[in-house]
């Protein structure tokens, strides 16, 4: 089994003024293969350094990362990202996008080529293997992302903010999807949102972490993912006990962007 | 004088042309486009589109002024012509003692550009001889002179008399009036004076068109053109000189790109290579290529190789710092895509950053290629056997403004078909430049 470990995780960015940034501090977690946890914060609590640590993108000052009893050292197959947007290769078509990854490796045409029409077909992109990127919709863009990164079949994908980029309606076509992808690969999945019915939505875990410093605030485990597999996700929002959990969390969060304006006014 | 005439009727062309077209528009085109339904249109930047017809009227309307202002054969409008042809007027001597005699002047005005006309048998024209006249009665004979056209000619009309300076004869008069030293009158056919010693001079009235040395009319312009590409100016064909030029741009540019493009990647990828080609690059980027000259004709001479050198110092230093923001510019997120699909710092340049880096280089080139272009021309003119800035710079040492415009013409042509063909190599190399 693939478990991912985050081990006592502080970062601390030097400033060019003589002073310091502390991003996180003292963050552990372990994730289960297959789960899915959605990560939700103000902004500056330092998710997406905890997901750059977690890539690879970024060196902790303190702790380590694990996956599967490896140290985490750099960026490598086993766990691919999802980014908001941009992050696609406009000078490739569509399939050359999502065959990226096999292509990488060395894996021959015939090897990769089932695996990348299936994909494609399940994200709902059969017939625009050929296109450019520049000729698809943010959504449909966003769909060759998540292809992409399944190509390459990485025990754990990182998301940072997959959906923030796409208009309401779209972002909850995409919600399905993911959750359907999470479902039939059975991936361990790390999604990072500033939406707090996305994150209760796909999270089967979510965490939400605290300001200055970075710092985990809350864990829940959450019953809505299992709920909207393969459903209306419209349904599940009208549970009660979404809602409740809802304005908690934004309760919550909203306290915590409250006391830093608080802090701000203070030291000015 | 003749220029505000030029200008008043170009900024008149451009606006009874505006109003017949547009009344034209109007009258035949129901115009059901969007920006016909657009309520605003002054100061909507969308709005405004280049309007064709207004281009080729352009166009026409300089031509049209081109053959109206100077001495061209084509059966268009033109402005009023100088003089050409035979005119006599008349002095009167008259001696210390009160004795006075009148006798003739024959001039004969001829073309400017004589010597550079063939006649019918294929020979240059020659200047005329003075037209034969009757020496006349009296103690004044006549004269007769050539002057060509937009010229001015003194003329000793007493050399000939049998009572002349010697005998202290003054000239009081011409064509019958009379005239101290320094004035002059006017005729229909030009002016005729006397000095402030009292010899005649007559100058022809020119016109309003413009001599052949200024501005050669159209057709004497095409002509060149096909004389040039047949027989060449300076041992080397038309052709030839643009091929040189233009091969000197292309290595030039080549060797700046080959050099520029490995450079600016060094300094977008690495802190050592930016740190240390800063300094150079900056410095480098400020001086004008043209300011290089005469260092490059110091240092490699005036051959082949300091032109190709000079350009490729042009083209150098735009690559690099094309190539180099074109490395700055990837978005991070997509490097890191490339690494969590696992691809090597390898797969990450050559797949990522250099296809990434491609629309820049392209701005770069277009740019380099500009450049290189103008700075060929100008390198040219300084020292160089062959080229079109050396055939246009030799040419107007001896006067041949036509082969001077169809110089100008080819370089700006030239100059705008190089940056049409790299927009379109653009267009299908980098289609994805600005759509991101």
């Amino acid at each position: 089994m693939s478990t991912l470990k985050i081990d006592n995780i502080s970062m601390r960015f030097d400033l060019p003024n003589g002073g310091h940034v502390q991003a996180l501090k003292d963050v552990s977690l372990e994730l289960q293969s297959g789960e899915l946890l959605s990560v939700l914060g103000p902004s500056g609590c330092g998710k997406t350094t905890l997901l750059n640590i977690v890539a690879g993108f970024l060196a902790p000052t303190e702790g380590k990362i694990t996956l599967n009893d490896h140290k985490v050292t750099g960026p490598n197959a086993e766990r691919g990202m999802v980014f908001q947007q941009g992050a696609l290769f406009e000078w490739m078509s569509v399939r050359d996008n999502v065959s990226f990854g096999p292509r990488m490796k060395g894996e021959s045409k015939k090897t990769y080529t089932p695996t990348v029409n299936h994909l494609l077909d399940v994200v709902g992109l059969k017939d625009f293997k050929e296109k450019a990127i520049y000729e698809l919709s943010g959504g449909m863009q966003q769909r060759v992302a998540l292809a992409r990164c399944l190509a390459n079949d990485p025990d754990v994908i990182l998301m940072d903010e997959p959906l923030g980029a796409l208009d309401a309606l779209t972002r909850e076509k995409m919600q399905g999807l993911v959750l359907k992808l999470w479902k039939e690969t059975g991936k361990t999945i790390i999604l990072i949102t500033h939406s707090v019915e996305e994150a209760l939505l796909l999270g089967e875990r979510l965490l939400v972490m605290a300001p200055r410093p970075g710092r985990i605030h809350k864990e829940y485990r959450l019953p809505f993912a299992d709920l909207g597999v393969g459903k209306d996700l419209r349904e599940v929002k009208k549970h009660p006990e979404f809602s409740e959990r809802r304005e908690e969390i934004l309760e919550m969060i909203w306290n915590m962007e409250e006391e830093i304006m608080g802090r701000v006014e203070e030291s000015a | 004088m003749t220029g505000f005439i030029v200008l008043a009727l170009y900024v008149g062309a451009f606006f009874i042309a505006y109003l017949a077209v547009s009344a034209l528009y109007r009258a035949f085109f129901a115009r059901i486009d969007y920006t016909a339904l657009k309520t605003v249109t002054f100061g909507d930047e969308s709005a405004v589109r280049p309007n064709r017809a207004a281009s080729v009227l352009s166009v026409i309307t300089i031509f049209l002024l081109w053959v109206a202002f100077t001495n061209s054969s084509l059966p268009l409008p033109q402005a009023s012509s100088p003089y050409l042809g035979e005119v006599t007027f008349t002095y009167t001597s008259t001696l210390p003692d009160g004795r006075a005699d009148e006798a003739e002047v024959t001039v004969l005005v001829y073309r400017e550009d004589i010597s550079q006309t063939v006649d019918a048998e294929g020979n240059p024209g020659r200047i005329p001889a003075a037209p034969e006249v009757e020496p006349g009665e009296g103690f004044a004979k006549n004269d007769s002179v050539v002057v060509p056209r937009y010229g001015y000619k003194v003329i000793n009309v007493l050399g000939n008399d049998e009572l002349g300076r010697s005998e202290d004869a003054v000239i009081t008069a011409l064509n019958g009036t009379e005239v101290q030293a320094g004035e002059m009158i006017r005729l229909p056919e030009g002016t005729v004076g006397l000095t402030d010693k009292g010899t005649p001079t007559f100058s022809p009235s020119t016109g309003n068109r413009m001599q052949r040395l200024y501005l050669p009319a159209p057709e004497v312009t095409v002509e060149r053109f096909f004389e040039l590409n047949e027989e060449g100016y300076r041992n080397y064909t038309l052709w030839q000189h643009t091929w040189i030029s233009l091969q000197r741009v292309l290595l030039g540019f080549f060797f700046g790109a080959l050099v520029g493009i490995p450079l600016g990647y060094a300094m977008g990828l690495t802190n050592w290579a930016r740190g240390w080609f800063d300094p150079i690059v900056e410095f480098m980027r400020p001086v004008p290529p043209l300011a290089l000259i005469p260092l490059m004709i110091i240092w490699f001479g005036i051959g082949e190789q300091s032109k190709v050198i000079l350009l490729f110092l042009a083209a150098l230093w735009i690559m690099a710092i094309a190539a180099r923001a074109g490395v700055s510019g990837v978005a991070i997120s997509k490097v890191h895509a490339a690494y969590s699909l696992g691809a090597s710092k390898m797969q990450v340049l050559t797949k990522v950053i250099i296809p990434n880096s491609l629309p820049e280089i392209f701005t770069g080139a277009r740019v380099a290629m500009g450049v290189c272009w103008g700075t060929v021309v100008a390198a040219e003119l300084v020292a160089a056997e062959r080229g079109l800035g050396m055939m246009i710079m030799v040419a107007s040492k001896f006067q041949l403004t036509d082969i001077v415009i169809v110089g100008i013409i080819l370089i700006g042509i030239i100059g705008f078909l190089i940056d049409v063909g790299i927009r379109i190599l653009e267009k299908w190399l980098v289609p994805w430049k600005g759509r991101v």
